[in-house]
């Protein structure tokens, strides 16, 4: 039997469907995904993301040791408190550990980071904390919700009521602030506002049952997928991974190069790659016909030796026909082939941006 | 627990066949087979006037999650399709056995489904 999270119990009752995500034990769906989808694109929505790892940094080192860790430059959140950043932690030869969301606190940073990366993650990070003056410190006990879509906020303010209510109603995008031993975060995995939220395991159950009674949908796993891949988000292990570089993952935005005295893991190797050439990027592809993309199917670009590949493909709901994330040769144009099925079909090349707060991004 | 019906016959590649009271025989998917696929977004189904083969391939599915082959059950011309998967493929997800059908065959052999299996053995098979 795998990993269960504290709202394991709420799951069987809302009917969710399990199955194997990681080691842990996840609704994929409550019925249906698709109903799911257009309730976080239309209303609210949540997920449990109790299975992903909160890894706390203190000490007098945190900054430092964390201008260091990660590829983006937590600097630049340092002047406001909960302030949040996305960012890439690297390997020496630049490729992608984990991709995580960093917190700054008064005097310490929270760290969110994948599930499936967990172990290797935290080894790497006590590997380089050894060599600064810092602690770190798994936050095992808060479990979290995710509560997206338009009404999100409201919701989530009805239901808790008094100074948690009062936060989570002040809180700036991508700011993240503690209540009462609760963390809530404006951020989130959708392309819609909401918030993420951090709570002690006791009190989880009837948190998720208060919203269950307000209207806010138990969405799964499927979703949560559908969602990001509209939003054009990065799904670690099938986007990127540590073989493949931020500039061909979409991740050029998070490399913070200035100040350029500034030393990160990867940084020497980054600038060889860019001095040789970068050869492949990640591009959304939009196919109207009929047929969904899927990962893996290989894609054509004219003139180019060199195929593509899809990282994530899928059926999107709130457009009505499928989107896929492709690394592709940095030559192609505004068409390329893919190759599905024992036939090449012509799909649009596009931003990796598919929706974006309910409506189609242009 | 999916639904299995006793007057159907089915493949362990979880498509059932129906012979009807004209001897047509109607080929859908099972009720087991929606509920993994998820929700369905595409169907893709033979032309009305092609042959079908028993144990080949006759279409595709694509759900949200994964597209899957259709397997004919039974060989013979195909006499309709279900046109109205085509605006409503989630049709086969919340009527597998009625609305959700795909296409219906005239038969050449419809001894053919002799060698298909019972709802039991499908439900032991399904349970694999």
């Amino acid at each position: 039997m795998g990993n269960k999270t504290a709202l394991f119990s709420q799951h069987q009752a809302c009917g969710g469907k399990i199955v194997d995500f990681g080691g842990w034990e996840m609704p994929i769906n409550y019925g249906s995904q698709l109903d799911e989808h257009h309730k976080v694109r239309q209303s609210a929505g949540m997920f449990d993301v109790s299975h992903m790892t909160i890894v706390d940094v203190k000490g007098a080192g945190a900054k430092d040791y964390l201008r260091y860790l990660l590829a983006n430059d937590v600097e630049k959140i340092s002047s406001v408190t909960g302030k949040a950043m996305y960012t890439g932690m690297l390997n020496e030869q630049g490729g992608v550990i984990d991709d995580l969301i960093v917190y700054h606190m008064d005097g310490w940073y929270r760290t969110v980071v994948n599930c499936s990366t967990r172990e290797k993650d935290l080894a790497w990070m006590n590997l380089q904390a050894e060599n600064f003056d810092v602690s770190l410190s798994e936050r095992p006990e808060l479990a979290m919700v995710a509560v997206q879509g338009p009404e999100a906020i409201a919701k989530v303010a009805q239901v808790l009521g008094g100074k948690k209510a009062e936060v989570a109603q002040s809180l700036a995008v991508f700011q993240g602030l503690e209540s009462e031993a609760w963390f809530l975060a404006r951020t989130g995995y959708t392309g819609e506002d909401g918030l993420e939220i951090m709570v002690p395991e006791a009190e989880v159950a009837q948190f998720w049952q208060d919203l269950v009674a307000a209207g806010v949908a138990p969405c799964g796993l499927g979703a949560r997928d559908t969602l990001r891949l509209e939003a054009g988000m990065n799904l670690y292990g099938n986007d990127m991974d540590e073989t493949v570089l931020p500039m061909a993952a979409n991740m050029s935005w998070t490399l913070a190069w200035q100040p350029e005295q500034r030393d990160f893991i990867g940084r020497q190797a980054l600038v060889a790659a860019k001095a040789a050439g970068i050869k492949e990027k990640l591009v959304g592809l939009v196919m109207q016909q009929k047929g969904v993309l899927r990962a893996h199917q290989a894609v054509v670009v004219e003139g180019v030796e060199a195929k593509g590949e899809i990282t994530s493909g899928t059926f999107s709901p709130t457009l009505g026909y499928s989107i896929a994330l492709a690394r592709v040769p940095v030559e192609i144009g505004d068409t390329c082939l893919v190759e599905m099925r024992n036939k090449q079909v012509e799909v649009k090349v596009v931003k990796p941006s598919f929706v974006r707060n309910g409506k189609k991004v242009d | 627990m999916s639904e299995v019906r006793s007057e159907l016959k089915y493949l362990a590649s979880h498509e059932w066949a129906r012979v009807e009271t004209d001897g047509t025989v109607t080929v859908g998917i099972s009720d087991h087979a929606q509920d993994s696929l998820g929700d369905v977004v595409y169907v893709e189904l033979p032309e009305v006037g092609t042959t079908v083969t028993a144990g080949e391939e006759a279409g595709v599915v694509e759900s949200v999650k994964a597209a899957s082959d259709i397997y004919s059950p039974i060989s013979g011309e195909v006499i309709a399709i279900n046109e109205s998967l085509e605006d409503e493929p989630e049709t086969v997800n919340s009527s597998p056995y009625d609305d959700g059908w795909f296409y219906k065959v005239q038969p050449s052999d419809v001894s053919e489904l002799d060698a298909a299996l019972d709802s039991e053995a499908y439900t032991a098979a399904a349970e694999d």
